[in-house]
């Protein structure tokens, strides 16, 4: 239990950086209706571009910019896949994720992984900076928590305004009811474009943030992203649907998702002991349960009046 | 202010399930006509006004809206020019947005959309009024999601929806069919006073024959892919059902009237 205490502060860290990236999986999987698979890509491109910027020498501000465009351009393209294509949105995402495996190696110079020294940059979050505050020779402004907790809200505060503006109102459109949106004039192809393109933006810039934090940028880093995501979308909607209405508040329940997810991870790495490699097939199992609960619930409840009426 | 000019439409050309649906299709409608549109099961009635719609494109053709040649427009474009109300009541709102939003929608239908809020406190006052219209109490319920309203309720919505930004054509198909007979009355009333109070072209299907006769100032039947029957002006007004059902066989050149036709 100790651990589990000591572990906290940056089990919270590290779920807030991901929260960001299931704010912009929830952009497509609950507002586009899309299972946007190019997240396990975008997620390593968005470490690889910042990590190799940063060690180049640039600012971190402008690494983590870069960092979200190249985003931007992966959900272009499987935008691109689907729309232009015709190829269907899950199979357009694998596709996308696929390329993006070569293409994050070439930006990493054909390396599998690139550090990234605290000591020799100017970072914007980073591991060593939580100790630091721990320790009380940094201030309480540097600490991770209170960073990305501030980029959380900005991301949620930019994300509750466009999504009320028209434009983004008409994405929101394109997702609940494409026929009814082109009928009244939507261009439904363009908004799925634009909506995956923030999506991996977001996507890409959390990325960004988590390989600062951890001081590198691996070729495997998004690996099981979607996935994550979702537990985050699901456990946010599980613990919060009943007192979050308001589309800010929904957002903000993605991110406490991600928290809580990584809190329970934590726990069950230092507390009961479990290797961490069976995390993977451990977060696979309970997002497929908590995504079958309510297929199970509906066919269930389908059953019961015609039972009822055999009685 | 509309105008079909030989269009044809086969689908699934080249396969056993081939299926020519318009075939040499023409009609011309002038600005303030509402024609009422019946034919049997497969008579080409909703591909026509899909067609219209631009949902698919056609073979071969041409089709104008107020001048303007819409043959080539995807479906989104032409929806500057059309309000379209549909069978299926989920199919024209949005279930999981507000009755506000849906009417923002609606209200910039043809316009580009910015990055402007969607709703401001003067469209609210005007979604208030021309919910009043409706008749259905809904103008309380401003914020409440589409989802929880009955099935003529979101039919009505969708109607005015189709209308909020005036179209210079308003297609309705079978839009009252889903309905249970009260509120299909009711829905087809709203739409008689909506179409009178902006005098708008509209061409609208319906299986029932009286219905058919007693709205609008022209009717059409339909017959596999084209126009059998076109009766307007004082002629439509002396019509009765069975006088409809004499036409038609007369026309087809057949009694398989009752095959062809569902009767109501």
């Amino acid at each position: 239990m100790a651990n589990f205490w000591s572990a906290l502060p940056g089990a919270v860290s590290q779920g807030l950086i991901w929260g960001i990236m299931a704010i912009g999986v929830y952009i497509t999987y609950k507002l586009l209706d899309i299972a946007d698979l190019t997240v396990d890509g975008s997620f390593a491109t968005g470490g690889a571009v910042c990590v190799v910027m940063v060690t180049a020498g640039y600012s971190v501000w402008v690494a983590m910019l870069c960092a979200a465009l190249a985003g931007l351009l992966t959900g272009l393209a499987t935008g691109f896949f689907h729309t232009k294509c015709g190829i269907p949105a899950i199979l357009s995402g694998i596709l996308t994720q696929l390329g993006l495996w070569s293409v994050n190696l070439a930006i990493m110079d054909m390396k599998a992984n690139i550090a990234l020294n605290v000591n020799n940059y100017k970072l914007l979050v980073s591991l060593r900076y939580l100790q630091d505050v721990q320790k009380g020779t940094r201030p309480f402004i540097q600490h991770p928590i209170f960073v990305v907790g501030v980029a959380t809200v900005l991301t949620i505060a930019v994300l509750y305004w466009f999504f009320g503006t028209e434009l983004g109102c008409s994405i929101r459109a394109t997702g609940a009811n494409a026929h009814m949106a082109r009928a009244q004039g939507i261009n439904t192809n363009f908004n799925k474009v634009l909506g995956l393109a923030i999506s991996n933006g977001l996507v890409a810039l959390s990325a960004a943030m988590l390989s600062q934090y951890n001081g590198y940028a691996d070729i495997n880093m998004g690996r099981g992203a979607i996935v994550i995501g979702l537990a985050a979308i699901i456990i946010g909607e599980g613990l919060f649907s009943k007192i979050f209405h308001n589309f800010a508040l929904k957002l903000l329940a993605v991110s406490l998702g991600a928290i809580v997810y990584y809190l329970v991870i934590q726990f069950v790495i230092s507390t009961l002991k479990i290797n961490t490699n069976y995390m993977k097939l451990i977060s696979a199992l309970i997002v497929a349960l908590f995504l079958a609960v309510p297929y199970w619930r509906e066919t269930a409840s389908r059953r019961k009046p015609k039972e009822a009426r055999h009685a | 202010m509309l105008k079909i000019e030989n269009v044809w439409k086969t689908f699934n050309p080249g396969t056993v399930n081939e299926k020519v649906a318009l075939q040499c299709l023409s009609l011309t409608m002038n600005e303030g006509d509402f024609v009422t549109v019946i034919g049997g099961n497969g008579a080409g009635k909703s591909t026509m006004l899909n067609a219209i719609a631009g949902v698919f494109p056609v073979d071969s053709g041409k089709i104008t809206i107020g001048g303007v040649d819409v043959t080539n427009l995807p479906e989104y474009k032409r929806a500057k020019y059309i309000g379209r109300v549909f069978q299926d009541p989920m199919m024209g709102t949005a279930a999981t947005m507000q009755i506000e939003e849906n009417l923002a929608l609606a209200a910039r239908r043809g316009q580009s959309r910015t990055l402007v809020p969607g709703i401001t406190k003067a469209d609210r006052e005007n979604y208030r009024e021309q919910l009043k219209i409706l008749d259905l109490g809904l103008e309380n319920r401003l914020t409440a999601k589409v989802g929880l309203l009955s099935g003529g309720q979101r039919q009505a919505l969708t109607l005015l929806m189709a209308t909020l930004q005036q179209p210079k054509l308003l297609l309705l198909d079978e839009h009252t069919a889903a309905l249970d007979p009260k509120t299909a009355a009711k829905v087809l009333s709203a739409t008689q006073r909506i179409v009178e109070k902006s005098h708008l072209t509209t061409l609208m299907i319906t299986h029932n024959m009286r219905d058919a006769i007693n709205y609008g100032n022209r009717l059409i039947m339909m017959c596999e892919g084209h126009i059998l029957v076109d009766v307007a002006g004082e002629e439509k007004k002396k019509l009765t059902v069975e006088h409809l059902l004499d036409l038609f066989s007369e026309a087809s050149g057949s009694d398989e009237v009752s095959d062809k036709m569902v009767l109501s």
